[in-house]
């Protein structure tokens, strides 16, 4: 049995008016202005690192956005907080928001499918905060130009793009789990709640619960812990379990895009391949090597997205 | 019938256990304003949103210019305008911003779209207000904005779900009197409405619902005749003694005759019966100081329908 009519009918319609909404609304004012408060502060400070210490490293403009050393003020590390913030800013209202207004059943009743207007919503969302991080993006990379007066090399400006790249794809998960959210509780308020709790849970708790979780699973091994090695199995687990978190995920994929040089885990396959210990990794193995990431995050967006449509397809339109 | 435009036949609704509209069965024309009536929780709204596929239909059809609205929900959604019951719109976005994104959705081409907004607005009395933020719109301007959506559209079906619940008296005669021009340009009327009262004015056709089935079904003079045996009553007051009585009796189509008081009558009649009321009195050589009639109403219909039903069950 098929539908008739095409289901994208009037897709660009609900983006662009979308896609206006968020750009003129006072929310996403307020969460921009958070974003270039907070990354103008942390690259700043990371630029005048860089102009103090370093002075003969290959990747000097990386730096710009994860400075050696440190972990809690880079530019990432304030991405990485701040772009959950921004899609479950966008999200949390997108759907209970048109029935709490009770416009949506008199946009249904126009002759569109209600995938146009799931995909519409969602597809804006994605492009308000992609126009965002690339202002951001760009932003980093003039300052860095002017601060630090050398061009970036042709590679570290493909990483960086990747590490745009892997951001959208993370914002996106978090866009498509808010919107989730909104489709199965009536109230926004819920909706924004659960969002944020989910967040602040996989953020902050899923670390520290993956390695108890792993350690049940797969106790330490007397032999491993004799000689001070962590047991492969219990490591494995831990490993795995903490790749839930999309934040984990991001973390990864961020290192192997910014830190050429920065051990990881899945870089075993580099090592097979010849490499010398702390040598950086060129640009295609670090693809290579955060590839399974960043698969999980467009996986994870697509599957969050899914659930939603079919909760969304199902529902009554009362309001 | 070539000028059936909707069509139902054995609708029903199950939310697993409860049944929310149980096998309703009607018809609408072209050109004919039909109200579905009937208490809050009736069905009604149910009803209408499975005529316009935005909920699955547990079992029977129905075919909207013999569209079904489960197969074919796209071509259903363009020849119907759905006005629902207490409308929403963008609060921050201008009433003409507001058609405009629904006529993006609708498809109508920009060329026209701005000439049609206008026009729609300016018909329902809102083109001065064009470029004001909903936010501030009253109720009875959100619904006039509603009925503009359905005009700009120009559909030959509109579905209207209670329009003029919470609207102030002669915000409610505004309303029905565009209604009534809508019928005017051949646009058939659905109508749907707790407040009987209010909306027999306008309708041809009646369906009274009642807990998911349509208890009644045909014009209000026809229901009348139906439950109340007639339904007109013709209030005389005339000098004339107690032979006068007899005589009003005895006019075709006059069911009964009371006598509250000394020289006034009060005759159960199917129709209008002053003329042929005034006529008895005059040939019975009485003097007629008082005529005048009332017409059935629904209210009264229901309520007796239902009190019947009441004592049919207990007996």
């Amino acid at each position: 049995m098929r539908r008739e009519g095409s289901p994208w009918r009037g897709l660009s319609v609900v983006f662009f008016r979308e896609l206006f909404d968020h750009l003129t609304s006072a929310r996403m004012l307020v969460l921009q202005l958070l974003v270039i408060v907070f990354g103008g502060m942390v690259v700043y400070f990371a630029a005048e690192q860089i102009r103090n210490t370093t002075a003969e490293d290959p990747f000097l403009f990386l730096r710009l956005f994860a400075p050696p050393g440190q972990t809690l003020l880079s530019f990432v590390t304030v991405l990485s907080i701040l772009i959950p913030l921004i899609a479950i800013g966008l999200g949390f209202d997108s759907v209970n928001g048109e029935y709490n207004r009770r416009t949506m059943s008199r946009i249904l009743a126009q002759p569109i499918y209600r995938d146009a207007l799931l995909l519409g919503k969602f597809l804006a969302g994605l492009a308000t905060i992609t126009i965002c991080l690339i202002t951001l993006w760009l932003m980093v990379i003039g300052f860095g130009l002017l601060r630090l007066g050398i061009p970036p090399s042709t590679e570290e400006l493909a990483r960086c793009l990747m590490f745009l790249l892997v951001s959208i794809a993370y914002a996106g998960v978090w866009l498509a789990l808010a919107m989730l959210f909104s489709i199965v509780f009536r109230s926004t308020a819920t909706a924004a709640l659960i969002s944020l709790g989910v967040w602040l849970f996989l953020a902050l708790l899923w670390p520290a619960f993956a390695q108890l979780v792993g350690e049940i699973i797969a106790p330490s091994d007397i032999r491993f812990a004799q000689l001070g090695l962590p047991t492969p199995d219990t490591v494995a687990w831990q490993q795995g379990l903490s790749r839930l978190s999309p934040g984990t995920l991001y973390g990864e994929a961020v290192l192997a895009m910014l830190s050429p040089e920065a051990q990881s885990l899945t870089n075993l396959l580099a090592q097979f391949q010849g490499r010398i210990m702390g040598a950086p990794l060129p640009f295609g193995q670090s693809v290579l090597s955060a590839w399974p990431q960043m698969v999980s995050l467009i996986a994870g967006t697509i599957l969050l997205y899914v659930v939603g449509y079919v909760v969304f397809q199902r529902q009554e339109v009362r309001a | 019938m070539s000028d059936t435009v909707i069509e139902a036949s054995g609708l029903t609704k199950r939310y697993g256990a409860a049944t929310a509209v149980d096998g309703v069965s009607f018809t609408i024309n072209r050109g004919e304003i039909f109200g579905l009536l009937g208490p809050n929780g009736a069905g009604k709204t149910t009803t209408i949103l499975m005529m316009l596929g935005l909920t699955e239909v547990t079992d029977g059809t129905v075919r909207v210019m013999g569209y079904d609205p489960v197969r074919e929900p796209l071509q259903v959604k363009r020849l119907v305008g759905y006005l629902p019951d207490t409308v929403g719109f963008y609060d921050h976005m201008t009433a003409a911003d507001n058609l405009r994104y629904t006529a993006g959705l609708i498809g109508i081409p920009v060329a026209q779209r701005d000439a049609r907004i206008a026009s729609a607005l300016d018909r329902v009395g809102l083109g001065d207000v064009r470029n004001k933020h909903v936010g501030n719109f009253s109720r009875g301007m959100r619904q006039r904005l509603g009925l503009a959506e359905i005009v700009m559209k120009e559909v030959s079906i509109a579905i209207l779900d209670e329009p003029t619940s919470g609207l102030d008296p002669h915000a409610t005669a505004e309303l029905l009197d565009m209604i009534r021009s809508l019928k005017r340009e051949g646009v058939a009327v659905l109508v749907s409405s707790h407040l009987l009262e209010r909306v027999q004015s306008i309708c041809d056709r009646v369906a009274l619902f009642h807990a998911g089935r349509i208890a009644l079904l045909g014009t209000v003079p026809e229901l009348a005749r139906q439950v109340l045996g007639g339904g007109y009553t013709v209030e005389v007051e005339a000098d004339g003694g107690q032979a006068l009585a007899d005589r009003l009796a005895v006019v075709p189509g006059v069911r009964s005759v009371e006598q509250p008081a000394p020289g006034r009558y009060r005759l159960l009649a199917e129709g209008d019966m002053r003329p042929q009321a005034a006529a008895a009195v005059v040939n019975a050589g009485g003097q007629l100081r008082h005529l005048s009639v009332e017409a059935p109403s629904l209210d009264a219909i229901y309520n007796r329908y239902f009190q019947n039903q009441g004592t049919q069950n207990a007996a």
